[in-house]
């Protein structure tokens, strides 16, 4: 990737998953708005990746039985995965996996509920392919790039997010707090921006908000599902009070309401936390640590202009990513490599840049997991610990051990692609060092990378000799702490 | 939802840089840190234990008002006694292993620990646990700031986190804790063999020892690399370890099958993280059975076999265990046959040393009562939490806890040694 410049290069790992041999074609004559365009307006070329599974050319995926990504979880990690590598809509993958921590949802308690079966629906069914709702992981593919608003509405109503905090059980009787406060603490505004007592209320709000099952209902069934309702007989109707505004006249009371009408808490309570300005501020924030920096707080003038978009679009987000692409920040030269990457973003950008020959996905599901991120798997609603908390030794070796399975795989091919460039070490060094993008090396440890080359004794260049370097250095440079950035 | 690794960096970026030894010195400094020596092992309960289901005031007539479907029958529980204002009190049926610690006399239940305003939030409270500074819930933890007090440089294995991410409690400016959920994976891949792989390593090792001046994040990831790879050989050993008892095949027993390794390996770690999640149990938690009882077994026979595999090695008497959670639970059960978040919760200390018993009192769970707050929906704490922290800094490791802990807490710390 290291061939196109350098504003490209980092807008593609930042806005997308880095850039394979063939992504490389298509931008080379790209200028950067072009490429810029490319990412943000993805809509006007196919959502076709899926249709590619399958592909020789492609990465693989493997399966005990029959591939079944939307009712086997393992499988649905997979064509995520996938997915990730061969899109050619990068920036909706990305954004879907920014939502996926920010509503992060784990597919072990809704298994506890429903089985393994409607878990990994509730999680990953595509539209259409079997009766009932889509998954989670389509509404933030339907809306990487939408109105926050809605998604937030569709999500408050998406069967997993009932199950995993607790909807399903939302009753007049006994309101149930916990989408209440996470719908607050870390969908929306955060803490310090809400009250105990609007935990309560907001817990009334969403009472009947519930689910129902399809007629003749089975865990096992792969055409059975679970669906939102709203029980008008579970719904608590008095009038209740936020210490912020819920409505744009200042008032801060959710009238009451008959039941019949009694959905329309929940829709104004949503807008309104939506359109509160620090839930703008808030996910401002969380957009420049994703895209611009992790190593520097947020600029103030930054977080402003930010929210300022979000707020003047009515909660839509193309434009918000749109400036933070193109705001000054974004292309200083000190942010780049000031982001450390997110496990699966670590294993596509290696795949995609050391090359997926034969490679099956199946092969990341354990080292994603000892990576600390398992999809579908979130440790909690509060999503990933991010920036330095993905780096423990345990974490790191699973990395480099990832590094080392990977290369191992592509030992072959990676032999025949730099025989030419392997006559000599620097010319395998420099070739490597092209394809596998790392921040820059300080000079010891690129003069260790030159001296495991000679290591062996002198260069000839033999078959056997590039077989064995190419891998180890492929190894080396996505194990290295330098490409643990992007 | 489940709360297991939250305890972490979440307000910015680290910039630590780890006191790390050459490997060729570590067990000498091991030898010289005073081998074999006390040992503390931390276990966390991620999510919010429901206290009062695990520790049952089952004479108290609002305990079973107040939780009509979840409450534990009086005629289930194990009981343990009664406390100094008279509350008769018994474990949760699933931890028959701990009531034979308590038996022994070696299993502390200190009631109604917490701070003044405890936080609901999973995230700020389980970040005030490990700052133990109630007003803060950033910056290093209370064991990182322990690990600092050791001498320099500091053995890479000082402390051992089965998890596999960094608590905040673990964390601090001048040590890093490796993390290793799991010491047979806890190895150095190549894709080649022989020669090439040793030189591979030996390439590695160079590259991480770049201390990259002037580029702190990438200085982070360098070391942690760099103590992963000085550690490896050191944590091979410890997962020979074949123990004395069979552990629960669960993922808290594994881990505390790992600790035990380390420990009678003489690897040397000083204090051990260990955690354990499910508790966020906000529907259908069951009462002696179900989802809860599942948790409470989890918990008591991980920690009766870890008991019994300590006292077997010899090595029970060096070594405590304390566990605690972030925040217990509403006292009044919701519609969903669960609890909310609520306040005031148990700390459990166990180990050859310990002076086991009931220490503080339980609440009485009436409405208006002043044991209670928030409107008499949760359990008011009696006992700061962080006077048992001081108990274990002073009378265990044997430092002093005032500066660590920012405060003196020592007064009031229940005599759990």
């Amino acid at each position: 990737m290291a061939q196109l410049n350098p504003e490209v290069d980092h807008l593609l790992r930042r806005a997308g998953f880095g850039a394979s041999a063939a992504d490389m074609e298509t931008f080379r004559d790209m200028p950067l708005t072009g490429v810029l365009s490319y990412l943000v307006d993805y809509e006007g070329r196919p959502d076709d990746v899926d249709q590619r599974i399958g592909r020789p050319d492609h990465a693989q995926v493997s399966s005990k039985d029959l591939f079944a990504p939307d009712i086997d979880i393992d499988d649905a990690r997979q064509r995520w995965m996938f997915r990730m590598i061969h899109t050619r809509r990068p920036l909706q993958e990305k954004m879907a996996l920014f939502w996926h921590n920010h509503f992060a949802t784990a597919f072990s308690k809704l298994t506890a509920d429903s089985g393994n079966l409607q878990a990994a629906k509730m999680l990953a069914h595509k539209p259409v392919a079997l009766r009932g709702p889509q998954g989670q992981l389509e509404i933030f593919r339907k809306y990487a790039l939408g109105n926050y608003r809605d998604m937030l509405l569709e999500v408050a109503m998406d069967p997993s997010m009932l199950v995993w905090l607790d909807g399903q059980f939302n009753t007049r009787g006994k309101p149930q707090e916990n989408f209440g406060r996470e719908v607050m603490e870390l969908f929306t505004v955060g803490v310090g921006h809400y009250t105990e007592p609007d935990v309560y209320a907001a817990a009334r709000v969403f009472t009947g908000w519930n689910l129902r099952e399809s007629v003749g209902y089975s865990d096992r069934d792969m055409n059975a599902y679970k669906e939102f309702v709203y029980n008008a007989d579970e719904h608590e109707t008095s009038a209740k009070t936020f210490s912020f505004p819920i409505y744009t006249d200042g008032n801060r009371t959710v009238p009451s309401r008959g039941v019949s009408a009694g959905m329309q808490d929940g829709y104004d309570l949503i807008t309104a936390l939506a359109v509160h300005p620090e839930t703008a501020r808030r996910l401002a924030r969380k957009f420049w640590n994703f895209f611009i920096s992790e190593i520097h707080e947020p600029d103030p003038g930054f977080v402003d202009a930010a929210a300022n978009v979000y707020l003047q679009n009515r909660t839509e987000i193309r434009p918000v990513v749109r400036y933070v692409l193109t705001s000054p920040w974004f292309n200083l030269p000190e942010v780049r490599y000031a982001r450390y990457a997110w496990p699966s973003e670590y294993v596509a950008r290696a795949i995609k840049e050391v090359g997926w020959q034969n490679f099956s996905l199946a092969t990341v599901r354990a080292p994603l997991s000892n990576m600390g991120q398992l999809l579908f798997e979130p440790p909690n609603v509060g999503g990933w610990p991010l920036g330095a908390g993905w780096f423990s030794t345990g974490t790191m070796l699973a990395r480099t051990n990832f590094a080392a399975t990977l290369a191992a795989s592509q030992k072959e091919m990676l032999a025949v692609e730099l025989e030419r460039d392997g006559q000599t070490p620097q010319g395998l060094l420099t070739a490597m060092q092209a394809r596998v993008t790392a921040a820059p090396f300080d000079a010891p440890p690129q003069q260790a990378l030159m001296s495991y080359l000679l290591a062996g004794g002198s260069w000839i260049g033999s078959d056997s000799q590039l077989n064995t370097r190419a891998a180890g250095l492929a190894r080396l440079l996505v194990g290295s702490s330098e490409y643990q950035l992007v | 939802m489940r709360i297991s690794r939250r305890l972490f960096i979440r307000d910015g970026v680290a910039t630590v840089t780890l006191g790390l030894a050459a490997p060729s010195f570590l067990t000498a400094i091991a030898q010289a840190q005073g081998l074999p020596s006390r040992r503390l092992v931390v276990v966390y309960l991620g999510g919010g234990n429901d206290a009062l289901n695990t520790l049952i005031s089952y004479q108290d007539p609002s305990y079973y008002s107040r939780r009509p479907t979840i409450a534990i029958p009086a005629g289930q529980v194990l009981p343990v006694g009664t406390d100094a204002a008279g509350r008769v009190l018994g474990l949760h049926p699933r931890l028959g292993g701990l009531l034979n610690v308590f038996n022994e006399g070696r299993l502390a239940l200190v009631q109604r620990t917490g701070y003044e305003n405890s936080s609901r939030s999973h995230f700020e409270a389980g970040d005030i646990w490990g700052t133990a500074n109630p007003k803060a819930s950033t910056g290093s933890g209370w064991l990182g700031r322990y690990l600092d007090t050791l001498p320099r440089p500091l053995d890479a294995l000082a402390a051992w986190n089965t998890s596999a991410e960094t608590p905040r409690a673990l964390l601090s400016g001048q040590s890093g804790v490796p993390a290793i959920p799991n010491g047979s994976t806890y190895t150095f891949a190549s894709p080649n063999r022989g020669s090439a792989a040793v030189q591979e390593r030996a390439a590695a090792q160079q590259m991480t020892a770049n201390p990259a001046p002037g580029r702190p994040h990438l200085a982070l990831v360098n070391s942690t690399s760099r103590g992963a790879l000085e550690t490896l050989d050191r944590v091979a050993q410890a997962s020979t370890y074949t123990p004395t008892i069979p552990y629960p095949n669960t993922g808290f027993g594994l881990a505390l099958k790992t600790v035990a390794g380390a420990i009678v390996k003489g690897v040397g770690s000083r204090v051990y993280w260990v955690q354990t999640g499910g508790y966020d149990t906000h529907a259908q938690q069951g009462a002696a059975g179900g989802a809860y009882g599942n948790l409470m077994a989890t918990l008591g026979d991980g920690l009766w076999a870890f008991y019994g595999d300590m006292r077997n090695t010899g090595m029970l008497n060096d070594t405590t265990v304390v566990v605690f959670s972030e925040f217990s639970r509403r006292i009044s059960e919701n519609g969903s046959g669960g609890t909310d978040h609520g306040a005031a919760g148990l700390m459990m200390v166990l180990g050859g040393m310990v002076r086991g018993g009931l220490h503080g009192t339980a609440a009485t769970l009436a409405p208006g009562h002043p044991t209670l707050e928030n409107s008499s929906g949760d359990v008011h704490y009696e006992t700061d939490f962080r006077s048992v922290y001081a108990r274990m800094l002073d009378g265990w490791l044997g430092v002093n806890s005032v500066p660590i802990l920012g405060g003196d807490f020592r007064a009031a710390a229940p005599a759990i040694f």
